[in-house]
């Protein structure tokens, strides 16, 4: 345990609860409640599919959100305006492989791989394939999202076209 | 399929385009030969290549290229098909390369195409000339201020007498850049759109739609502080006025004054008050350079260029380099880039690319309302047999020079130039 004294302390259980429970709340479209996840200085990035491994200050992402922003995103994924999103996809999200990877004093590091099922009408499928990168941090005792990467193995989003809805 | 896609009466002011030009595979087949193997089409951007034996592999006009700087330094456009029996010679998306070599049977190309080696060559004989099976460049290669272009066309007039009007407006985005070079950031956006390629050549620059399709942008631009009222005048829709203008040669723009703030240079709330003296350096030193009424026409006007047929240029809330190809009749690959002067700081560079997030791309506030859009409208032509034409006619009893962004005068220059090339190849 030695080695681990300076990691901030959380089981592979309590994070995997938490990282199901946040995406039942992203499938129910429980926008506000996700947010709650968040912390105030949250990132949210989906980098470019050919360069995973990017800084969104330098490369162009699909996604790099701060906590400001994630907030307009959920405000504009609420409104039946956000026409991409409207009616709201369904999605049926697959996390596996759960593991912390690491972290310091008050974070923790864990990846995650993902299946995220989109389905809109007209037989409109498509599988959202990737892993996620998280910096997880405890606010008042509770597990809260401080970063979030979700990163698409394919190597374009081709087909998959927009990534409208929370990833 | 009918003879006639356009149908234009100047007296009665009316302009209907057939539904089957957005459905049909025959149409589709055609425009390969008159319209994709006739114009000039983009390629890519020399900051691409910084490096001799950088290159990048792409699709242009159905065809494999290889985008490459030879060892030489000569940018080229070599066609990606091995002379031995059609593999393709360089596989990876991009990188630097010494030689290009087929993993087939391994011919081995240089970078600038030249045949350097044959495994087994006594095989062949004696009349067999490794001069004469180099990688084949594309017939035309030309560029406009490091755009480069390709043209299938042996007999295509150059690119600077193509592209005619349409020079102006890049050369206020490549002015932006103090040394006049501009580069391609890393970070591609490939994505496919369900509808016809043509339709995004129209939203591209089809300003009408704003309030309604991205009415959550607007809302996301108004919490920021950011003044979306449309001006006290008869006939405007958005928040600042704006035309459509013809290019010629089937090109076109919008050229609208800013309300959406731009990196070069109009602060608005999105980028922060740290920002603000720096915009304003940015503004003085195009001033400084260009001229009072030169940097006002680059920093407050914003524009949405089409290069007939498939390159648009959005010079907007950021610069977008957009290029796209016909999959199928109802369904295109996007591929989009980020364009920003080179000499951008650090902090320059995150405040562009931030905000061409907040409009563009797969993941932004607007552009997948667009694609929604383009998709609702190639599900609504599957009815073309009954509903054939769709109408083209705002603005046009207005004189030319008075055609808004919200009329439909400019997608009517696209439209005229696709019918007379599509007409011409018989
Ligand atoms: S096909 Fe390229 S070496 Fe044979
Ligand atoms: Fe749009």
């Amino acid at each position: 345990m030695s080695g681990r004294r300076n990691v901030a302390r959380a089981t592979r259980e309590e994070v995997e609860d938490f990282l199901y429970r946040e995406a039942a709340l992203l499938d129910a479209w429980r926008l506000d409640e996700w947010l709650a996840l968040t912390t105030a200085d949250c990132g949210y990035y989906v980098p470019p599919n050919e360069k995973p491994d990017a800084d969104h200050r330098s490369t162009l992402f699909t996604v790099a959100d701060n906590h400001a922003r994630l907030v307009e995103r959920v405000k504009r994924l609420k409104d039946p305006s956000a026409h991409a999103e409207y009616p709201p996809s369904r999605t049926r999200r697959m996390i596996s492989n759960v593991h912390i990877t690491g972290g310091d004093s008050d974070t923790i590091e864990v990846a995650a791989n993902f299946v995220v099922y989109r389905f809109r009408r007209d037989d409109d499928r498509r599988a959202f394939v990737g892993h996620y990168r998280y910096k997880l941090r405890r606010e008042n005792g509770v597990l809260k999202i401080a970063e979030r990467r979700a990163i698409l193995d394919s190597e374009e989003l081709g087909a998959l076209g927009a990534v409208s809805f929370i990833l | 399929m009918t003879d006639r896609y356009v149908i234009e009466d100047r007296a009665q002011n009316t302009f209907s385009l057939s539904r089957e030009a957005l459905v049909s595979p025959a149409v589709l087949e055609k425009e390969h030969r008159a319209i994709f193997d006739r114009c000039w089409i983009y390629v890519g951007h020399a900051s691409e290549l910084a490096q001799p034996g950088d290159f990048r592999t792409r699709q242009v006009a159905g065809r494999p290229v290889i985008f490459c700087r030879d060892k030489a330094g000569v940018i080229r456009a070599l066609l990606n098909s091995c002379r031995h029996r059609g593999t393709t010679v360089c596989r990876e998306r991009e990188g630097n390369a010494r030689q290009f070599m087929c993993m087939y049977h391994g011919w081995t190309y240089e970078t600038d195409g030249a045949l350097k080696n044959v495994p087994g060559p006594e095989a062949y004989g004696a009349a067999f000339d490794k001069r004469k099976f180099g990688l084949v460049p594309v017939p035309r290669f030309e560029h406009y201020r490091d755009f480069y272009f390709a043209c299938f066309d042996r007999l295509a007039p150059p690119l600077v007498d193509y592209l005619a009007g349409a020079k102006e407006y890049i050369d206020l985005v490549v002015d932006q850049s103090p040394s006049g070079r501009m580069e391609i950031i890393a970070g591609v956006q490939e994505y496919d759109v369900k509808a016809n390629w043509k339709l995004l050549v129209e939203n591209s620059v089809d300003d009408y739609h704003l309030p309604t399709v991205h009415t959550t942008w607007l809302n996301y631009m108004k919490n920021a502080g950011v003044n979306v009222r449309p001006p006290k005048e008869e006939g405007l829709l958005l928040p600042s006025k704006g035309w459509g203008k013809d290019l010629g040669n089937g090109h076109l723009t919008t050229d609208n004054v800013n309300f959406r703030g731009r990196p070069v240079a109009r602060w608005i709330s999105i980028y922060g008050e740290d920002a603000k003296a720096d915009i304003d350096a940015i503004r003085r030193e195009l001033v400084a350079r260009l001229g009072e009424e030169r940097a006002a026409r680059i920093a407050d006007t914003n524009r949405n260029l089409i290069v007939f047929p498939n390159l648009a240029l959005n010079d907007g809330s950021s610069v977008t380099v957009r290029t796209f190809f016909p999959i199928a009749p109802d369904r295109m690959r996007v591929t989009a880039w980020c364009l920003g002067p080179s000499e951008e700081t650090p902090a320059q560079r995150a405040r562009r690319l931030d905000a061409f997030l907040t409009f563009y791309g797969p993941g932004g506030f607007a552009t997948p309302d667009d694609v929604a859009a383009l998709e609702a409208v190639q599900q609504g032509l599957a009815a073309w047999r009954e509903v054939g034409w769709s109408d083209m006619s705002r603005g046009m009893a207005k004189p030319a020079d008075a055609q808004l962004n919200t009329d439909e005068g400019h997608m009517r220059v696209f439209w005229r130039r696709w019918s007379e090339l599509m007409d011409r190849a018989g």
